[in-house]
């Protein structure tokens, strides 16, 4: 009776009351079935530790092999249906490919101040295909291909690079921190996996709003080891948001390889351990990876929970313009996937097999992109730098006095200073700003 | 306990040594209530947890898109500032978050960014730092490096600070400082229930990200009629509380009813009339009211809890100085919280009492 009026006086823990209570038939004894809070397993006297080595890893989803061949079996995939789709695709990774060559070499000429390139991962691409131009996409800084296929004209790539008056961020980031609101597409900011809780937040505010969108939002598997990281996907899953958490698991975050950055099995495995449905797919199979984005996607936004994919490729460029991955790495190794297992080389040779793809049309196509693209950035490079008191713009909403007075002294500075600042014949004229 | 120590024989000290040791972990001033302006309608009698809990109760009932979060803030919250929302507005607007600061802040910030107003809840401000990069490195920054195509201003979050008589290290702090050093950010203390709801429903309705550090000692002992319905306090803006015209006493928080102690003990005990300024927001402060009172008292004094080296009365006497140099009759002084961790048993001593204060204005005044 004491335990009774005790359990009455405590909501919800009527299934303990109907427990503890029950009369001895039609219910299992308490030592059958573990009743701690949350519990879902069996009880064992078999005293076996999980060890993860025993455990062969996640497999890889993968539709099209290195040869560009539809694997054995393999269901038709759904881009392979859409020829127009696909050669856009293409195309775009085409693109990718050109103006990260020409924009990394820019930097070794000293004409932009750092570059990232995405050689080996354009991938991505496909990836974002087979998203909704308006699911919101956070991003770390890898995935100038998502922004390029949701139509980002050349010029913004290159005017953010230059950090010129037409630079969507006035000048006030490093090259590649890309952004675009038109573009559905976030900010990058440099500090690693800070955006995956973020989107985890965002895609609660989309599921409040019933707009039928999810978050995507991209990382790398340096990123993963990031406490955010686990946050964020430990947070998706309680709460139940519709994001879908995209791993570029490249294979090294700038000089550490994987195998000095997790001992489990990748990324993938985690996902299961948070209660997040989880797929591995090859990162280098376009087609393979739109497959996985649509299922992920329908996952997403049917159950209303977060899904992660980890999509497996490899880094081909350095880390950056400031690295020199030879420090770390065989030429054999870098070799190999330049030459067998890329996003381009296998869809072209998809494409060439399928007919729709010639390499008279290849050259045709890289003189074009590489003609349209010096273009764009020759003149993105002629233009000027914003006026240097959008320095002292949106810190806050409104400026505050304090800082009004600094931009003040500051353009005070400047003009009373000319000669000491030879550089303002590249900016914008000098003039206050709110 | 005389007879109990009777029982107990030798061994146990007499009641009366027993009380004369008898340490006090109290509030050391006397919280004087204020009204609320009379236009603002209908009033109810609130202590500050509860003005804050009608702060977003407001805030949930005229925007659909509000939501609050937290550790533990579905059952109403460790310190009760979230009863009854979740049952009056749903467990998808009034919500536990698992157990991870940089998670409910870098979450916040994303559910701003879609657009919606956010609320988020820090258990206790000595915990938040696991979540500095997400406000230093993110928050404070979206808007700047976005060009203005994104920002998170429709988030809020809110913490307990301060001392309350025996929280030692993990449950005192007063992290300002910190925040103070983030262009983009706005911080506001409130002092008491009045000021609690109009500051905070001003920090939800700002435009750009706000921190918001409630002082935890007046959850309960500061009491007020509260008007019920919405309205909000100017952010930026310090406010006098006492006229005077000897010294500028300069405080935020539980320190402005210290700091009122201090006032009418250097006018009794000193003969020295002090003027008091209630910060109210330190990012970004008020410099106007400040410089103004100092340069017609001519002396200044600061005071927080928060430990003086490199603590924001640095940057207000920096300041002062610098503006008011040649009204000074005597250097800026600071009464602050000594530079150790917060102390258990020794709190009586570290903090910036009346008796520490006073002494600073007899020096102020003796110069």
């Amino acid at each position: 009776r004491l335990r009774q009026s005790l359990l009455g006086r405590l909501p919800g823990l009527s299934n303990a009351r109907r427990l503890l209570s029950a009369p001895p038939s039609g219910m299992p004894p308490d030592d059958e079935k573990p009743m701690f809070p949350g519990s879902r397993s069996s009880f064992t006297t078999q005293l076996d530790f999980i060890h993860p080595e025993n455990f062969e890893g996640i497999p890889v989803y993968r539709l099209v092999n290195r040869r560009g061949d539809l694997v054995d079996g393999a269901p038709e995939p759904t881009l392979a249906g859409n020829k127009d789709l696909c050669l856009q695709v293409y195309e775009t990774m085409l693109q990718l490919n050109i103006m990260d060559k020409i924009l990394y070499d820019s930097q070794r000429q000293g004409r932009i101040s750092f570059y990232m390139t995405s050689f080996g991962e354009e991938g991505i691409v496909a990836n974002a295909a087979a998203l909704n131009p308006n699911d919101l996409v956070f991003c770390q800084y890898r995935e100038s291909g998502v922004l390029m296929q949701r139509g980002m004209e050349l010029e913004r790539f290159m005017d953010q690079c230059y950090s010129n008056d037409s630079d969507m961020n006035r000048g006030r980031q490093m090259p590649v921190h890309y952004g675009s609101k038109d573009h559905s597409f976030v900010t990058v900011s440099s500090p690693l996996a800070t955006q995956m809780p973020q989107a985890s937040g965002a895609a609660y505010a989309f599921k409040r709003m019933q707009n039928g969108l999810c978050v995507v939002c991209y990382f790398g598997d340096g990123s993963a080891s990031e406490g955010d990281a686990h946050a964020a996907l430990n947070f998706a899953a309680t709460l139940d948001c519709p994001v879908m958490f995209v791993c570029r698991n490249n294979g090294y975050a700038i000089s550490t390889p994987t195998s000095d950055q997790y001992r489990g099995d990748g990324i993938a495995i985690r996902g299961p351990a948070f209660g997040i449905p989880t797929v591995r797919v090859d990162g280098n199979d376009v087609f393979a990876l739109y497959e996985v984005t649509q299922q992920a996607r329908q996952l997403c936004l049917t159950e209303m929970r977060p899904t992660l994919i980890e999509m497996m490729t490899y880094r081909l460029g350095h880390h950056s313009t400031s690295d020199d991955s030879s420090a770390y790495r065989s030429v054999d190794e870098l070799s190999f996937w330049d030459r067998e297992d890329n996003p381009i080389i296998r869809m072209r040779k998809f494409l060439t097999k399928r007919g729709w793809w010639s390499d008279e049309q290849e050259t045709a196509t890289k003189q074009a992109i590489r003609k349209r693209v010096l273009q764009k950035f020759a003149q993105a490079e002629k233009r000027l730098k914003p006026n240097p008191m959008e320095m002292f713009s949106d810190v806050w909403a409104r400026m505050p006095p304090r800082l009004r007075q600094q931009m003040e002294d500051t353009r005070r500075h400047l003009e009373a200073e000319t000669s000491h600042y030879p550089e303002l014949k590249n900016y914008k004229p000098i003039a206050d700003v709110e | 306990c005389r007879s109990l120590a009777a029982r107990l024989g030798p061994v146990c000290l007499d009641a009366a040594s027993f009380s004369r040791r008898r340490l006090s972990f109290g509030p050391q001033f006397v919280y004087t209530p204020e009204s609320a302006d009379k236009s603002l309608g209908e009033t109810s009698r609130m202590n500050l947890f509860q003005a804050v809990t009608s702060a977003l109760d407001n805030t949930l009932a005229n925007d659909p898109s509000a939501v609050v979060f937290g550790e533990d803030v579905a059952f109403g919250g460790v310190f009760r500032c979230t009863v009854g929302l979740k049952d009056k507005y749903g467990k998808d607007r009034v919500f536990n978050t698992p157990l991870s600061e940089q998670g409910i802040v870098g979450f916040a910030i994303g559910h701003a960014v879609a657009g919606a107003t956010t609320v988020a809840e820090i258990q206790f401000g000595d915990y938040i730092f696991p979540a500095f990069d997400q406000i230093a490195n993110e928050a404070s920054k979206y808007r700047y490096r976005s060009g203005n195509h994104f920002n998170c201003g429709s988030l809020t979050v809110r913490a307990p600070i301060g001392a309350v008589g025996h929280g030692a290290l993990y449950h005192s702090q007063s992290p300002e400082g910190f925040f103070a050093h983030l262009p983009g950010i706005k911080v506001v203390i409130p002092r008491g229930p009045i000021q609690a709801k109009g500051l905070l429903l001003a920090c939800i309705n700002d435009p750009d990200p706000c921190f918001y550090f409630e002082p935890k000692i007046l959850y309960r002992s500061a009491v007020e009629d509260v008007p019920v319905n919405g309205y909000v306090l100017p952010i930026g803006k310090a406010e006098v509380l006492i006229e005077g015209s000897d010294v500028t006493l300069i405080g935020y928080g539980t320190q402005v009813h210290v700091l009122r102690e201090v006032a009418r003990l250097a006018q009794s005990e000193l003969g020295v009339s002090c003027e008091l300024i209630d910060m109210r927001t330190i990012l970004p402060f008020d410099e106007e009211t400040v410089y103004a009172s100092v340069c017609k008292t001519g002396r200044c004094l600061i005071a927080h809890e928060a430990p003086l080296t490199g603590g924001f009365g640095a940057e207000l006497a920096a300041s002062v100085q610098e503006h008011c140099f040649l009204n000074l009759e005597a250097p800026v002084r600071r009464v602050a919280g000594h530079d150790t961790p917060f102390p258990h048993i020794f709190e009586n001593f570290y903090l910036p009492h009346q008796r520490r204060c006073l002494a600073a204005i007899k020096d102020l005044i003796g110069y």
